[in-house]
């Protein structure tokens, strides 16, 4: 198997007042095209560092990230992210959110660039894969949360990334938008065969979406414990997979991972003392789901 | 059954339209009403203070004799706009009566040398402090945008700005009078000096709120933004204008507002001192003048600098209203 992505013995450092702070330690993963990758862990364990780095917003220590064959060290719109919290630019529509992308990645000075009237095809064609062609001339503070993370999707999309980063993508929302969207996620991914990386906290939604879940040990130098590759056949169905035995078997697994193997020990709102002093790698946040 | 049904349909509309007028009319008291009985109890106390205070050029105005003056002061204005007329009615006939004895006459038309009213004062204040105002934005936010993007270069600038941002506009008047003395010495000046050492003076002024906002509206930008920019790969220019600037601007605004304020205020004083002809020197003159119309004129005047800055502020307000994307922030 050939790696679409290697990220290859990743080491991560960050300076601090008293030291320094290992938040990574020798991550070391290969994706392939078009697979579904989640990444699981406990707060504070690095796993934004570990898309950061992809996405290029952060520099590996040691180690480093192999797209195609070629090592990328800065962002760049072939590592498209969907934010946690969106990140639509407030004063422009749905619309001219993903017009900011398009012109940039398709504008005339791209490889492949695209005419005005192919541009606009595009920009509402993402936004129609997204189910949002109803809305997509509102401003981002005129529509719901789920919207926005819509539309923040459609934006990454437009960008034809090599891979697709997603941050908590779903993680602001609430239960009933969260499983649509995580629905529409898998169209669009069938549709498309785009090859993501996303964080999570929700077991749930790891087992539905992806094909290998990464479970993270805790931090500091935090690292790969488990992967579990998800051999459960697609498309699939979240109302049949409920009683599936061997979804919850696999469910089971990552709870046992995050519960009896990785427990955190620190009672729940006492931030630890070396999570204090480093930059924000995870927001504080403890993992939705019990079992 | 039927009876009390029918009188109750036809009377509730009724008793709707009554409720709905009587709660229009109290809302249109408590925003008509309460803001005049407000200006009605100063002017009542306003006017029994006056009466007591004795100075040396007669009682203290009180309102009446304040709006008397600004009567005298519109009769005035259209006084000396009628000699205008009439000294270049003149004018243009002497040059024709030459014209016809001597047809190798070249007329010369000399301009009207009649002293400003307070009309023309308020209008060269309004373009003194524009024009100040202009100057210090060209010039602060783009030193702003600046600031706000290099933590280094905040780090150099911003001793200075703190330095400078305190400092008096009396205490710059002479620096700049002297330093455009001795710069601006054009034959025939197209504007004349006490206007740029007012101009200036304001702009040294109100510049520093508004680097100070602009650097902090650019350097609050949540970092996601500046990730999706990263992520897009956009050009440095791009990203100023449509990440950096369109983000800023609510604290732009901001800056911009308390500028012109602070701008308003400077003017006053230093056309007082410039001798520049506007609000300023008018309230100077008057002072020196001394009258006993003179302190009603000084009040008429200040009442007049205080509307003129209140429009000032509600006009801001309103292009901030037109072009900011934040409304939250555009309501006070």
């Amino acid at each position: 198997m050939t790696a679409k992505l290697n990220i290859s013995k990743i080491d991560m450092e960050f300076p601090t007042p008293k030291g320094s702070f290992c938040a990574l330690k020798e991550f070391d993963l290969k994706i392939r095209e078009g697979e579904f990758v989640s990444l699981i862990g406990h707060s504070g364990c690095g796993k934004s560092t570990v898309l950061n780095v992809v996405a290029g917003l952060y520099q590996a220590t040691t180690g480093g990230v192999i797209l195609n064959g070629k090592e990328v060290d800065e962002p760049g719109p072939e590592r498209a992210v969907v934010f946690q919290n969106h990140s639509l630019l407030p004063w422009l529509s749905a619309y001219e959110n993903v017009a900011l992308a398009v012109d940039q990645v398709f504008g005339k000075r791209s490889p492949n660039p695209k005419s005005k009237a192919e541009k606009k095809e595009w920009i509402e064609h993402n936004l129609h894969l997204v189910h949002m062609d109803h809305a997509m001339h509102k401003r981002p503070d005129e529509i719901s949360g789920g919207m926005k993370q819509r539309v923040g999707i459609a934006r990454a999309l437009a960008m034809q990334p090599e891979i697709l980063l997603m941050d908590e993508p779903f993680g602001a929302l609430d239960a009933l938008t969260r499983s649509h969207m995580q629905d529409s996620l898998m169209e669009i991914q069938a549709e498309l065969n785009n090859t993501v990386i996303m964080i999570t906290h929700d077991v749930d939604e790891a087992v539905l979406l992806s094909d290998r879940i990464v479970m993270m040990t805790n931090g500091p130098a935090a690292t790969i414990g488990e992967i579990l590759p998800v051999d459960i056949d697609r498309p699939r169905d979240r109302i049949a997979l409920a009683s599936d035995s061997h979804y919850n078997e696999l469910r089971s697994a990552v709870l046992k991972f995050l519960y009896e193997k990785q427990r955190k020990v620190e009672d729940i709102g006492t931030a630890r003392p070396s999570e204090s002093d480093t930059p924000a790698i995870e927001p504080a946040k403890e993992p939705r789901e019990v079992a | 059954m039927e009876t009390t049904d029918s009188i109750a349909s036809s009377s509730a509309p009724e008793f709707d339209q009554w409720a709905k007028m009587k709660a229009s009319l109290v809302s249109l008291m408590g925003i008509v009403g309460i803001p005049v009985l407000g200006v009605g109890l100063f002017l009542v106390l306003w006017s029994a203070g006056a009466d007591r205070i004795d100075t040396s050029l007669g009682k203290f105005p009180g309102p009446a004799a304040v709006w008397e003056q600004f009567g005298a002061l519109a009769e005035e204005h259209r006084t000396e706009r009628d000699k205008e007329g009439a000294f270049y009615e003149r004018q243009e006939k002497r040059n024709a009566d030459r014209v016809a004895k001597d047809p190798d006459y070249v007329p010369k038309i000399r301009a009207y040398t009649g002293k400003e009213t307070f009309l023309d004062q308020i209008g060269t204040s309004l373009l003194t402090v524009m024009s100040g105002f202009f100057l210090a934005a060209v010039l602060a936010i783009p030193l702003g945008i600046a600031i706000g993007l290099s933590p280094a270069l905040n780090t150099a600038v911003n001793p200075i700005v703190q330095l400078f941002k305190p400092v008096s506009p009396l205490a710059w008047l002479p620096l700049v009078t002297m330093v455009v003395s001795a710069l601006y010495t054009t034959p025939e000046p197209a504007v004349p000096k006490a206007f740029i050492n007012s101009m200036v003076t304001v702009t040294l002024c109100c510049l520093w709120p508004m680097v100070i906002n602009t650097a902090f509206g650019v350097s609050t930008i949540p970092s996601d933004l500046v990730n999706v920019s990263k992520v897009l790969r956009l050009p440095a220019l791009a990203h100023v204008r449509k990440i950096v600037l369109p983000a800023a601007i609510p604290m732009i605004f901001t800056g911009m507002r308390l500028s012109l304020g602070i701008a308003w205020m400077v003017l006053i004083a230093a056309e007082m001192l410039a001798q520049n002809p506007g609000l300023g020197k008018f309230v100077w003159d008057e002072f020196q003048n001394g009258s006993s119309n003179s302190l009603s004129r000084i009040m008429a005047a200040v009442l007049v600098i205080g509307f003129i800055g209140f429009l000032l502020d509600r006009g801001m307000l309103q292009i901030q209203r037109y072009l900011s994307w934040d409304k939250s922030t555009a309501t006070r």
